[in-house]
């Protein structure tokens, strides 16, 4: 399997009493109240280098994302950093995984197979291209896509940058959306004939049947953990299986918190603040900034309200201010203890879950640089070695092909 | 209380199924529901005692129907399936009164052909912007928020009629997701700012016009109702007292007679 660092690039200060100031941490909260331009320059910089650091001890990706106007993580230009880490782990087996550019929110959509071509060639073919919907926040709230259209804007966007890689010829698009004369982008990726593709979802069936008509790595992201996460794939696995498509767990992948401390009771001392700063804080969005009218389309609207499914997010959104650190690592919303803890439940969660791309989150909220250099070295050192060959039989067919090969573990 | 029919008809080449309520006797009216969805209420009943009121569900919104949305994308679209939809029930040229999102649609719907309305209400319509007075998203505001802005009494019993939901479960789920998926579908045609060029199209309004605006709206404040009054020729406005985004309701005796004269006369 390959597990890829994912970072959100997170404020990392915020005030104490945050949550109680501000309505939300996305779409309003005051820049010049919260933040000094200076000092997120090092966040990002302090973001870079820990991505660099988990390259360079073995991890075999390292992910970033898009999002606006927000305190919860915010690189609205993900190719930008993306580039400065493919240009930094030049030589290196590492995947630069972007999850990545958003679609709906890209005008025109050929300015994401275009910059994702450059990455591809600026990285020597090492690019993971992630296709997300974008969150409502982000794409309507902030972008001000009406949301009954996001999906079917995001369908056309992913079509058309397929084709714009695909195409030997020039093309004119006359979508819906996007009409565009004379489509010949400059440059073409080097993976041909595109680089995996890795469509994140929320567990939509329609996403599910997206990723598998054309045969993309499926992404549950989430932060509630692998009880949810079960759920959830459980139904995916379900779907493949009755579609009659091959089970290869690389065809999924996961994100999750992780931890590592010397001991289990080392990682509560160390990083529990700065989980509880996570839930607290970097997840403190109202509820229906999550779902503005139109966001889910009238069946899985129905499915949500009928099933009770709305209802339990929202008491699950609303109980986590009361959740103590253990709560979160018994519940495993973070997978937190000493290496060996840490690599039983993972790898627990990996077989469970069936799957073959995981992200883990090794920076969170508020952990300042230095701990986050301990949590990726305890992990590429004493968890990573133990996982990396589950899945073994099977390829990884939504890997970059040149790094399928196992990665040696360098300079730890 | 006038007997309600309703009809389900088909327009715009068969790919939308709206249901119209019709009651009443008398001329035709046809009222033009706000983003909430189309709740027959009593202002509807009192005006079908002198009108035949047809009230037509927008795009989206009848039970059944969820996909009618998906085949109208802009404006123009949904003022040429209006002209479709008048065919059908036989309407040359009706008076037309259009509540908030409805009063934009019926403000777009003389511009092409004039000569589609006899007489035009305006209660408090969107489809106008000014910078200084923005208008606020209601489609990002909770009920808590949103109650205050639109009912001058916010717990009165139009706010009630309006945001209560019925006790029995089931009930109260189809309500939520028939509000939700009305909100939806109307929201296509005014996220994230409900200006789409009514400004560049108003003049072309050629029917008699009557603005009816709450003094104390807090969702479209009655500065607009100059905005529009000043831009269509002849109109007038009247402004109700203790009435916010729901004059009809709030104020509706007031609001019924001022309807009434104006189209009877």
């Amino acid at each position: 399997m390959k597990i890829s660092m994912f970072h959100l690039m997170p404020h990392r200060e915020l005030p104490a009493d945050f949550e109680q100031r501000y309505k939300s941490v996305w779409v309003d909260p005051p820049f010049n109240e919260l933040a000094d331009p200076s000092r997120v320059g090092q966040f990002y910089n302090w973001t870079l280098d820990e991505l660099v650091h988990a390259a360079r001890a073995g991890l075999d990706g390292i992910c970033v994302n898009e999002h606006h106007q927000n305190a919860y993580g915010f690189m609205p230009g993900p190719n930008l950093m993306g580039s400065a880490l493919a240009r930094e782990t030049a030589g290196l087996d590492v995947g630069i995984v972007q999850m990545g550019a958003t679609l709906p929110t890209t005008n025109p959509p050929t300015r994401v197979a275009e910059e994702y071509a450059m990455l591809d060639c600026i990285s020597g073919g090492r690019l993971v291209a992630g296709m997300p919907l974008g969150s409502p926040m982000d794409a309507n709230m902030c972008y001000g896509i009406p949301p009954i259209e996001q999906r079917e804007r995001y369908y056309e966007a992913h079509d058309l940058i397929l084709k714009a890689w695909a195409s030997d010829e020039m093309f004119a698009w006359n979508g819906k959306y996007q009409q565009l004369g004379m489509v010949n982008i400059w440059p073409r990726p080097v993976q041909k004939p595109h680089p995996p593709v890795w469509v994140p979802g929320s567990g939509s069936l329609s996403t599910w049947d997206f990723a598998a008509k054309h045969d993309h790595c499926y992404c549950f992201l989430s932060y509630f953990g692998s009880g949810l996460g079960k759920k959830v794939m459980d139904g995916f696995w379900e779907f493949v299986d009755q579609g009659g498509i091959d089970p290869n767990p690389h065809r999924a992948g996961f994100l999750q918190l992780v931890v590592v401390g010397e001991t289990d009771a080392d990682a509560e001392a160390k990083y529990a603040e700065h989980v509880k700063y996570f839930y607290d804080k970097c997840l403190h969005i109202p509820l229906h900034y999550l779902g503005p009218p139109g966001h889910q389309d009238h069946r899985s609207l129905t499915h949500a309200i009928k099933s009770g499914t709305a209802a339990r997010t929202q008491e699950v959104m609303n109980n986590l201010a009361n959740y103590t650190f253990r709560e979160f690592a018994d519940q495993q919303f973070v997978i937190a203890g000493s290496a060996a803890t840490v690599r039983d439940q993972l790898r627990e969660a990996v077989r469970t879950l069936r799957v073959g791309n995981l992200m883990v989150l090794l920076h969170i909220g508020s952990m300042p640089h230095e701990l986050t250099l301990e949590n990726i070295d305890r992990f590429a050192a004493d968890v990573l070695p133990y996982l990396r060959d589950e899945w073994g039989d099977w390829e990884n067919r939504w890997w970059p092909e040149s790094l399928r090969h196992q990665r040696q573990l360098v300079g730890v | 209380m006038p007997a309600t029919a309703t009809q389900t008809t088909s327009a715009w080449a068969g790919r939308v199924q709206p249901r119209v309520h019709i009651a009443g006797d008398g001329p035709p009216l046809v009222f033009l529901h706000g983003a909430g969805g189309l709740t027959w209420d009593p202002f509807l009943d009192a005006l079908a005692k002198n009108f035949t009121v047809y009230a037509p569900e927008h795009p989206g919104t009848t039970p059944g129907d969820p996909d009618g949305v998906n085949s109208i994308d802009n404006l123009w679209d949904l003022v040429l399936y209006y002209y479709e939809l008048f065919d059908s029930l036989g309407l040359e040229s009706p008076a037309v009164v259009g509540h908030s999102f409805g009063g934009m649609v019926a403000a777009e719907s003389p511009p092409p052909e004039p000569s589609r309305v006899s007489r035009l209400t305006l209660i408090s319509p969107i489809g106008l912007w000014r910078d200084d007075t923005p208008i606020p998203n209601w489609m990002t505001l909770t009920p808590e928020e949103l109650t205050p802005l639109v009912c001058a009494d916010p717990q009165g019993p139009v706010a009630q009629q309006m945001f209560a939901l019925p006790e029995d479960p089931d009930a109260a789920a189809d309500a939520t997701i028939q509000f939700v998926w009305s909100m939806a579908c109307t929201g296509k045609f005014v996220w994230p700012i409900p200006d789409k060029g009514l400004r560049k199209r108003i003049h072309r309004i050629t029917a008699p016009t009557l603005i009816i605006w709450g003094h104390r709206d807090g969702l479209v404040s009655p500065i607009y109702a100059e905005e529009f009054r000043s831009r269509i020729a002849g109109s007038r406005v009247e402004v109700l007292e203790d009435a916010a985004h729901l004059p009809q309701l709030e104020r509706m005796e007031e609001a019924v007679r001022l309807v009434t004269e104006f189209c009877s006369s």
